[in-house]
């Protein structure tokens, strides 16, 4: 929360606390704000926190850890598919959440595993090709798992996937109090929303601890870590492991939300927008992940809202495509990145120590 | 006296280049050992394998009674050995509390679960980690730079935070790799008071260093390596007599090669 609150510039350092207020309204009836401009931009919304949640969970490996990791959606995919396989007619299974969601994080956590035995000893560029791949062969498992024996549906996707039902609430429907009536999409951006404060806190805890002191000291120095006493190895491991366990929640309401999975939402396209996200906003800090993922899952849409009614306006047809645009802008903008602010739109203030332990004080 | 550290028979090569050839020696507890030679001789190389940084060819290390593992430091750290590296390397983006609080790592046991749940163990362990790594930069004498990221600290600064880093594993034997390196008088005077102050404390300290002033006054026991032998092992007003130290250091007939 400290960190969001410096995030925001200018009253975030002159009015700590007003800005707490501000952000947690903010968040509250963001959706409010949405809905006036349309459903659309409430789905934006609940995708803006599904993309929260990856890029919380790709920081603690990529910021963190410092294993640079490309097939990070692979981990989504396989919480979303965990959900397609265990809670829809696909299979005829329909599981509770609570059994559903877990599964998937564990699912995603072992796929972390699996992923990070080979890739132990591997570095900087090296990292990044090996996981590319693994992401790739995910995704192609995915693609052509139905045939001889249909699992995935391959290209065809899943469809009619079980929506979030909390104990015989379904999200999906919407709730009716009275003569208030409460869209289905303000129920599950609550529920993301809880689920995102949820990582947070669990990220946070984990990065002033010995682990976060640990995955640290090895991103900053893997010899001198090991020096120290530093299970290198088993830290790698946990790092994969528990950075996939946050994609594959993810993945899972990503399933419940959208009600349809199919390869193709996987693809490394996707691993590079939620790394980019990491980057955009700052590696190696919580408030970064959270910002970059706002940013770079909004900016695309209010650009596709406001660049066909521009040149209409202007040249009386549209000459370029929201879609080129979007591209053209994105890369634009990671280059002022670069240029202006190197350390991401917020830069890094992590630390992995509470001062205010010292009884004396410092 | 009583043994802490055996090396017997150490080996290692480098393809056709033999680095360590057959070192043996004895570090007792409490003192100060020196290990000087010209540079190549194998110095580091030896605490590349002592640490097990380096997996020897031959002989093994003893340390307590049993037999050290190899290939792997972090199960070194845990039978107390520490050590510092030649080129400064601290942990870049944390505060010197927190590399400190880094080097406590394999003293502390939280688990996973205790610290997403913060459990009243891992919240004391965390209490206690964040105030022995603050005495410990005391002991050193930054404290006032608790909370300052490493890299802004001076040079000397910086050698006395990675001492107090290797100090947190809570080791008996303290490997300090050419600690004086780049430091002026002024500093390497203040380091061997720190390192006096060490021993006192019952720590065995193991030192590399090319500074002969340093080594001749500090080490109770020295031993001279050349060319991965060990030529010479004594207190140091004899080493400093010993005919083939002095060849190895200034070149002479009995060391043609």
């Amino acid at each position: 929360m400290n960190e969001l609150i410096e995030a925001v510039p200018y009253l975030g350092k002159r009015n700590p606390r007003l800005t707490k207020w501000l952000i947690i309204i903010l968040a509250l009836v963001a959706p409010l704000i949405a809905a006036y401009f349309g459903r659309s931009w409430m789905r934006i919304l609940d995708f803006a926190l599904l993309y929260m949640m990856l890029a919380l969970g790709l920081n603690l490996v990529v910021g963190f850890a410092g294993l640079l990791d490309l097939g990070y959606i692979a981990f989504y995919a396989v919480g979303a598919y965990t959900w397609a396989f265990l809670a829809s007619p696909h299979f005829g299974v329909h599981m509770p959440f609570w059994i559903v969601l877990p599964l998937g994080a564990a699912f995603a956590a072992l796929a972390g595993i699996i992923l990070g035995f080979p890739v132990l000893r591997l570095r900087g560029d090296y990292l990044a090709i090996v996981t590319l791949g693994f992401g790739e062969i995910v995704r192609i498992f995915m693609n052509n798992l139905n045939h001889p024996v249909n699992i995935t549906n391959g290209p065809q996707g899943i469809n009619a996937l079980d929506s979030l039902n909390l104990f015989g609430w379904n999200l999906s429907q919407s709730l009716t109090i009275g003569d208030f009536k409460i869209h289905y999409l303000y129920l599950y951006y609550y529920f993301f929303l809880l689920c995102v404060i949820g990582s947070i806190v669990f990220i946070k805890r984990l990065q002033i601890s010995r682990v976060g002191r640990a995955w640290a000291a090895m991103r900053d120095d893997e010899l001198a870590a090991k020096a120290i006493g530093i299970n290198v190895r088993n830290m790698k491991l946990l790092a994969f492991s528990l950075g996939a366990t946050f994609g594959g929640v993810a993945g899972g309401l990503f399933g419940s939300f959208q009600g349809f999975v199919s390869p193709e939402s996987f693809s490394l396209m996707e691993s590079i927008a939620v790394l980019t996200m990491v980057v955009f906003g700052g590696m190696g800090n919580i408030a970064g992940a959270i910002v970059g993922a706002l940013a770079l899952t909004a900016l695309p849409e209010i650009l596709r809202n406001i660049a066909l009614p521009v040149q209409e306006a202007l040249f009386g047809t549209v000459i370029l495509d929201p879609e080129v645009l979007r591209m053209l802008l994105l890369s634009l903008a990671m280059i002022l990145m670069m240029l202006l602010r190197p350390a991401g739109l917020v830069p890094a203030h992590a630390r992995y120590s509470r001062p205010e332990l010292l009884k004396g004080g410092a | 006296m009583i043994k802490l550290l055996e090396a017997r028979g150490v080996g290692k090569r480098f393809g056709g280049l033999t680095a360590l050839s057959d070192v043996s020696l004895t570090i007792n507890k409490g003192e100060v050992y020196g290990l000087i030679g010209p540079n190549g001789a194998g110095k580091t190389t030896f605490f590349n394998v002592l640490t097990g940084a380096y997996i020897p060819d031959d002989g093994e290390f003893v340390f307590n009674g049993t037999e050290l593992p190899t290939g792997k430091p972090h199960l070194v750290v845990q039978q107390g050995i520490a050590r510092t590296f030649q080129n400064i390397r601290l942990f870049g983006q944390l505060t010197a509390l927190e590399n400190v609080m880094a080097g406590h790592h394999i003293r502390t046991k939280a688990g996973l679960w205790g610290i997403l749940m913060q459990s009243k163990h891992a919240i004391e362990e965390e209490r206690l980690t964040t105030e022995r790594a603050f005495e410990l930069l005391k002991y050193v004498g930054i404290e006032r730079f608790a909370h300052t990221i490493c890299k802004s600290l001076s040079y000397g600064d910086q050698r006395r935070l990675e001492i107090a880093r290797a100090l947190a594993s809570e080791p008996q034997l303290l490997a300090l790799d050419e600690p004086a390196a780049g430091m002026n008088a002024t500093e390497t005077g203040q380091l061997k008071v720190l390192i006096e102050q060490i021993r006192h404390d019952g720590i065995t300290v193991l030192l590399i260093e090319h500074d002969v002033k340093l080594v001749m006054g500090l080490c109770d026991r020295v031993a001279v390596l050349d060319f991965g032998k060990k030529i010479a092992e004594d207190v140091p007003a004899v080493v400093q007599k010993n005919e083939a130290v002095i060849s190895a250091y200034l070149g002479g007939p009995k060391h043609a090669h």
